[in-house]
């Protein structure tokens, strides 16, 4: 299953040293998702660190995406629009500064 | 029979809403972070908006849930702490993971088992959590 992904976005991985392909992207990150690319010290990292991180956040925040970028929104609570800005925190966090790290693994 | 069913259909029509709309991919996640796309906000803007209409339905009591029953909402305690720290938290994961909770199921089931050891540290995560409860500002 490809996934039509900008072609700004292709760009910037492949300055980061990831071979995709505009128009040819697949779902998941091959580096780390599949099993060739999870032997590895880079793929294990990717995939042990976010699914720690993803689990104790959200436990810590008392929900995920679904929980407050969606239903606590949705519900007009300011709790969750705080939460939603920590994830954009993190996330623009991890995705500039230190995923261009982890690649170099 | 039709009560243990329905929560398989929803779980259904959720999962395959995930995985078609592409929120469950990697790469629509990172372009998302990158502003490079309008796709990611788009999909929650739209469950946004859905959301304001449905919770002020089950509010003003226009809406039922399955069983005609009343749908209570239990407000969020106020605090700033646990929200901002484990937003970040959770952030960091989202981001380089490229998925959250939902999508990591949708994803074992589509034929990613290497989701099934994301799926056991996610719950490494939420024991660190437990272990340290007490310790962390809420």
């Amino acid at each position: 299953m490809m996934s039509n992904i900008s072609p700004e976005t292709v760009g910037l991985l492949n300055d980061l040293g990831l071979e995709y392909e505009y128009g040819k992207v697949p779902y998941v990150l091959q580096e780390a998702f599949t099993w060739p690319g999870f032997f590895t010290l880079r793929g294990a990292t990717i995939v042990i660190l976010a699914g720690f991180l993803v689990g104790f956040g959200a436990r810590y925040a008392g929900g995920c995406t679904s929980g407050h970028a969606i239903s606590g929104i949705a519900n007009l609570q300011w709790p969750s629009l705080l939460a939603v800005c920590g994830f954009f925190i993190g996330g623009l966090i991890m995705v500039n500064f230190i995923f261009p790290f982890i690649l170099k693994l | 029979m039709f009560n243990t069913f329905k929560y398989i259909l929803v779980g259904l029509i959720f999962g395959v809403t995930m995985y078609q709309s592409e929120a469950a991919s990697w790469f629509r996640i990172f372009e998302m972070f990158h502003f490079q796309s309008f796709h990611m906000y788009g999909i929650i803007g739209t469950a946004v908006v859905l959301g304001i209409l449905i919770v002020q339905g089950f509010k003003r009591g226009v809406m039922k849930n399955m069983d005609h029953q009343h749908v209570e909402f239990t407000d969020k305690n106020k605090s700033i702490p646990r929200y901002l720290i484990g937003g970040i938290i959770f952030g960091l994961g989202w981001a380089l993971g490229g998925v959250c909770p939902g999508p990591m199921f949708v994803l074992i089931g589509a034929g990613y088992p290497v989701f099934i050891i994301f799926l056991f540290a996610t719950m490494l995560g939420t024991v660190a959590y437990g272990a340290l409860r007490s310790k962390l500002p809420h």
